[in-house]
């Protein structure tokens, strides 16, 4: 399960499916480190580029309990039906939000993300789910 | 197992020709998000490494010793296929069943093909449990059935309820709003079914203990506003025709004989029920009971649907605890006498899913749960517990086909639900729905050769 970024504006807007089945990131080996999410807005003719880092914290980090409330507030508020499914989410916390609805914008230039413990790979064979 | 054991093979028994379990006979018609699941269930019993026996029964094709003898390692995921009891007489009056056997009913399990349930000869069904399995079966009976006619719902189910009369649902809870078993996103669906007019009693108070539960559960809280908000939101009266839904809290079926009364103008079925309002008492931290508190009301109805939990069946061979309805365990490695300390295990053999842990949670409870059972099994191998003593590997994949071929036991591989699968879509195609489920052996066996 990709953390994916939907860029607002971008010709490649990708969103996770909404199953209950797994939440959290593909990434098998849990390390430290950091990824970077473009802005592309060509689609409006501007020329327009930026980009923010983000900094992935494994279970094993030393940040393990992230409460970044000023990135969190920044975020606009969950619907009922996201919540609906945060009510699910194993090792929910006071700062926790699906992927998924995490957009990416400038203002979130630098924000740490902390994935569950209890996340998993799910598909047998390094399969790779098509965007959509 | 596949990834975590590079060189294991895993053969899946089901006593259906058809796979995935509840996810097929389960999860509503009107619910096909939840079903995409499916394609993940596909691949794995595509892998090169897995082989999928439909068709075969535990107990009667094949015995557990016999799998014991045929393989390193046994994992029973059979879940649990019949109900909790009231254990009240005359539960067993015609118009009273079980949520399991309409829910399977619907979702066109071949068990429950010739069901039948009554739904003409009454406007008013009463649905004892307000877990999630309760409110599909509102919802079900409640939404128009014209928009049931696009999913992959039976077709008798369908014809079934485009005939029907019930206008009015009970969903009955023993204790109160703040015990309810569902969850918010199911509550929500149902309160905003089409042209409905929903109840809820008005005196609804929260106890000082009810209030500790609700600090530490986030899903209990969102219950419990959704259900507070329904109760003082919304019109008083419905408008004539509609359809009614009703919560009624803290009252439970009176367990006195005759409590379930008999229809006088159609001997041997259902015509009401008697029930008791309940009072809640502490037991222990987090935990209230329903006690009776000797006042009655009775609910006229010609249905009555118990939705108190499912329960698994026990199995020649296998350690159960009868009253939990679950084999014991620990994380998921079968214990075969509890009373030794450290308990002795039996060897070889595990259990996940609902048989481990009794029959609650999502189709994401039994991912985390069948990781633990697979670390266990794991474990178990590397410290040689599992392997055999004996020179001689088990026979596996090989062995159970023979014993099986020697039994004239069909065996239906994954090949076969394949055609079945496709079969359904397309006799689904004709009538603008996403399947038409086969619903009898026979159409199921003779679409599989």
């Amino acid at each position: 399960m990709f953390i994916l970024f939907a860029l607002p504006g971008s010709m490649q807007q990708l969103k996770q499916s909404e199953t209950k089945v797994s939440k959290g990131a593909i990434f098998q080996k849990y390390h430290h480190f950091s990824s970077a999410a473009t802005k592309d807005s060509s689609e409006e003719g501007s020329e327009e580029k930026q980009t923010i880092s983000v900094t992935f914290v494994d279970k094993d980090g030393e940040e393990k309990h992230i409460k970044d409330v000023e990135y969190y507030n920044k975020l606009e508020d969950p619907t009922d039906e996201e919540n609906d499914m945060l009510d699910l989410a194993f090792g929910l916390t006071e700062t926790s939000r699906l992927g998924c609805q995490v957009i990416a914008t400038p203002e979130l230039d630098g924000v740490r993300l902390a994935i569950p413990a209890h996340t998993r790979n799910f598909a047998v064979d390094g399969y790779v789910p098509k965007p959509h | 197992m596949l990834k975590a054991h590079q060189e294991a093979e895993v053969d899946i028994v089901d006593r259906l020709p058809t796979p995935f379990g509840l996810v097929r006979s389960g999860v509503a018609p009107d619910h096909p998000e939840t079903k995409v699941v499916v394609n993940q269930f596909s691949r794995v019993a595509q892998h090169q490494r897995c082989s999928f026996f439909g068709n075969v029964t535990l107990g009667s094709s094949i015995s557990l010793a016999e799998l014991r003898e045929l393989y390193d390692v046994v994992v029973l995921a059979y879940g649990a296929e019949s109900d909790r009891v009231l254990g009240i007489p005359g539960e067993d009056l015609l118009g009273i069943q079980s949520a399991r056997e309409f829910v399977w009913w619907y979702n066109g399990h071949p068990d429950c093909r010739c069901l039948n349930p009554d739904l003409k000869s009454t406007d008013t069904a009463v649905i004892l449990g307000q877990g999630n399995v309760a409110l599909d079966v509102a919802r079900i009976l409640l939404r128009p059935p014209t928009e049931l006619a696009t999913t992959d719902i039976s077709s008798h189910a369908l014809a079934a309820l485009e005939e029907s009369n019930i206008r009015k649902v009970y969903l009955v809870g023993r204790r109160g709003p703040v015990q309810a078993a569902c969850t918010t996103k199911e509550l929500r669906e149902v309160l905003g079914i089409r042209d409905l007019y929903v109840h809820l009693q008005k005196d609804l108070v929260k106890t000082p203990i009810d209030e500790e539960e609700l600090k530490n559960n986030r899903i209990q809280r969102r219950v419990y506003e959704l259900l507070t908000k329904a109760a003082t939101s919304g019109p008083s009266h419905p408008s004539s025709g509609q359809r009614e839904l009703h919560f009624v809290f803290f009252r439970k079926p009176d367990r006195k004989p005759d409590r379930f009364f008999e229809s006088h103008e159609r001997s041997g079925y259902v015509s009401g029920v008697r029930l008791e309002k309940t009072a809640l008492q502490g037991v222990e931290p987090g935990k209230q009971i329903a006690i009776g508190t000797n006042q009655y009301e009775d609910l006229g109805c010609g249905s009555v649907l118990k939705s108190i939990g499912y329960k698994s069946l026990p199995v020649d061979g296998l350690p159960f605890d009868h009253k939990k309805g679950i084999v014991p365990n620990i994380k998921g490695r079968v214990i075969s006498d509890a009373q030794k300390d450290p308990p002795v295990l039996e060897k070889g053999l595990y259990v996940c899913g609902w048989l481990k842990r009794g029959p609650t949670g999502i189709i994401g409870t039994n991912h985390y749960c069948a990781e633990e059972t697979v670390a266990s099994i794991s474990e178990d191998v590397e410290r040689g517990l599992v392997a055999s003593s004996a020179s001689l590997p088990k026979p596996g994949r090989e062995g159970l086909l023979q014993v099986l071929d020697d039994r004239n036991v069909r065996v239906l591989p994954f090949s076969a639900w394949e055609k079945i699968d496709s079969e359904e879509r397309r006799l689904g195609s004709l009538r603008n729905k996403p399947r038409e489920k086969l619903v009898t052996w026979e159409d199921i066996m003779k679409v599989a050769d």
